[in-house]
């Protein structure tokens, strides 16, 4: 199915050509070569303020909304070993590192899905690690998690997927389950009559994406978990998906934990960005900082970017 | 020298084998036992929420239309087939007897007390079973379970709780519906092929429910073994199906396996525990 994009989305098409989209096609001799290439200061800033709007500084009031302290993980071998970050009221922190280093079981941990075996994990404030099930039940509605499969329930149709968290958990009448549904749908530019009574399989990988993230912010979430927002998809939806997540940012003040291992959607939509490598978080900060950095792993794993 | 230090090495391999072999077998009874509590927590859990709030409604009915209403065509083929060839093989016998007009008494024994509820069992596992545990399957490994623990929802209240009640209603439903087909399909065979007026045939399989004795003044006991039955196989296809559906791992593949399980292991209990629960209720009634 062919994915549709409103006019009013100037951001969807991406500023730079498209053949540069795609950092993880960065390889071989094209991608020493680049890497070994910094950026001149002129081209560094005209890139920043392409990249990443005027309302990415952090919020004046900032606290930390989400907190890890010294988290510890282990199954049968350490996953994580004393992981801290945080992120601040309006911030976007993008977790990076290679494939199965551990990043999605970090959103896990936010969630309560699993319970580390060191360490302190604070939504808002307060330690989530201590609670019992049902407690976890009540913090997970403070977050809207979008899945990187986007996790639909594929026997309920579009309309009843971003309804699901209203009626599970609010009072609201039908009428204003709606008006909510229809919101939160135009937010991520579907058109609510066209995809309302849609089933999620007739949908396309960025259209059920977009329904991921209208069904996570439907309560009203002030806390956004992205499990790699942008892996599968297009070069166009992908900067299209980007997108909406600084516009959830922006426009909603929205805290949001970005998982993903695609470095470009990553510097672009980040205010702060943690490298997780070897179980541990070997860079947490600003990407502007994360491009000075001398040390040989980010430089690699930047890939020149 | 060389031979003694050669055998000791031996000597020691072998033993670090065993021991490892040991270990293997501990780790492996470990995790049995493991996913065996872990089974009667989820059945518990799933039978515990049957009476807290939030109540899915719209989901029990739901359930019951699928496991119920959409097993009869399945239980009344079976139902009746099995009551026709039951009335053709007894026939046979009851001749070298002159007995044949009794073969309404064996027919309605047969189908109420044992075959009814355990046909009817293992036609809803092969079902609805399978199903249950493909679909639970499916939307663990495509993060759904993950999605509604997310968004605040327990899944066992959610998606075991109204399968469990549905089953546990509709497995002896169906039962009923399977052993009046059978009793039926005998009273077919009975006036075509044996020549029994119905009357006959009709009169002898009440005698036989009253031959079994009543409790509670009014209850016969037959319809007690015929109810307790279904009711408790309903309970462990389902929970038996949620718990291997729930704990799929390995993608597409997994959810075949489970499924698979869930047929192989939900009838194999069908038929071990139909044999405790008749010797129960042969004590107690």
């Amino acid at each position: 199915m062919s994915e549709k994009r409103p006019p009013n989305q100037p951001e969807a098409n991406p500023p730079e050509p498209t053949e540069d989209i795609v950092p993880e096609l960065y390889t071989g001799e094209r991608a020493a070569t680049e890497a070994h290439r910094p950026p001149t200061e002129a081209q560094g800033d005209e890139r920043r303020k392409l990249e990443r709007g005027p309302s990415q500084k952090p919020h004046p009031e900032a606290a930390a909304v989400v907190k890890m302290e010294g988290v510890h993980l282990a199954f049968d071998e350490p996953i994580l070993e004393d992981v801290s970050f945080h992120a601040n009221e309006g911030e976007t922190v993008v977790v990076v590192g290679e494939s199965g280093t551990g990043k999605s079981t970090i959103l896990k941990l936010l969630l309560r899905l699993l319970v580390p075996d060191k360490g302190r994990v604070l939504i808002d404030g307060e330690n989530i690690v201590d609670l019992s099930f049902d407690e976890a039940l009540e913090v997970r509605q403070k977050m809207g998690m979008v899945f990187q499969s986007a996790a639909l329930f594929d026997s309920l149709t579009v309309f009843e997927n971003v309804a699901y968290p209203l009626r599970e958990h609010t009072d609201l009448s039908e009428d204003e389950i709606e008006a909510r549904v229809r919101e939160k749908l135009e937010f991520v530019d579907l058109e609510p009559d066209k995809v309302m009574p849609q089933m999620p399989a007739e949908l396309s990988g960025g259209m059920r994406k977009r329904v991921g993230i209208a069904r996570g912010m439907a309560n009203n979430a002030k806390i956004m978990l992205y499990d790699e927002p942008t892996s599968g998809l297009d070069p166009l939806t992908t900067a299209t998906i980007t997108h909406l997540i600084m516009k959830l940012q922006k426009e909603l003040n929205v805290t949001s934990i970005v998982v993903s291992h695609d470095i470009r959607s990553s510097f672009r939509m980040g205010t702060k960005i943690a490298l997780l490598a070897e179980r541990r978080i070997v860079y947490f900060g600003t990407p502007e900082e994360m491009r000075k950095q001398d040390d040989e792993y980010i430089r690699r794993f930047l890939g020149g970017y | 020298m060389l031979e003694s230090a050669i055998a000791d090495i031996g000597i020691r391999l072998a033993l670090t084998r065993s021991t490892l072999r040991l270990s293997g077998f501990n780790e492996a009874a470990k995790k049995k036992v493991l996913s065996l509590q872990e089974y009667f927590v989820l059945s518990a859990k799933s039978i515990g929420f049957i009476f807290r709030r939030p109540f899915y409604t719209t989901d029990v009915v739901q359930q019951m239309d699928a496991i119920g209403v959409q097993s009869l065509t399945i239980i009344l083929l079976t139902g009746f087939f099995t009551g026709m060839v039951l009335a053709l093989q007894t026939s046979v016998q009851l001749a070298t007897f002159g007995a044949t007009m009794y073969v309404g008494r064996l027919v309605t024994a047969s189908m109420i007390r044992e075959l009814g509820p355990v046909l009817a069992g293992l036609m809803v596992a092969g079902r609805v079973g399978s199903g249950i545990a493909a679909q639970l399957g499916s939307m663990r490994v495509t993060e759904q379970i993950d999605a509604l623990n997310t968004l605040g929802t327990d899944p066992i209240k959610k998606l075991v709780t109204p399968r469990v009640l549905a089953a546990l209603i509709m497995v002896p439903v169906l039962t009923i519906i399977g052993d009046v087909a059978g009793i039926v399909g005998g009273n077919v065979i009975a006036s075509t092929y044996l020549g029994l007026p119905a009357s006959l045939y009709w009169r002898t399989v009440w005698e036989q429910i009253a031959s079994g004795g009543f409790t509670l003044r009014y209850i016969p006991i037959d319809f007690i073994h015929g109810l307790v039955k279904p009711f408790v196989f309903g309970g462990i296809i389902v929970t038996v199906a949620c718990y291997f559906g729930l704990n799929t791992k390995g993608g597409t593949e997994g959810v075949g396996i489970s499924t698979t399980r869930t047929v192989v292991f939900s009838s194999i209990m069908i038929l071990i525990i139909d044999y405790f629960i008749t010797q129960i209720l042969l004590a107690v009634l």
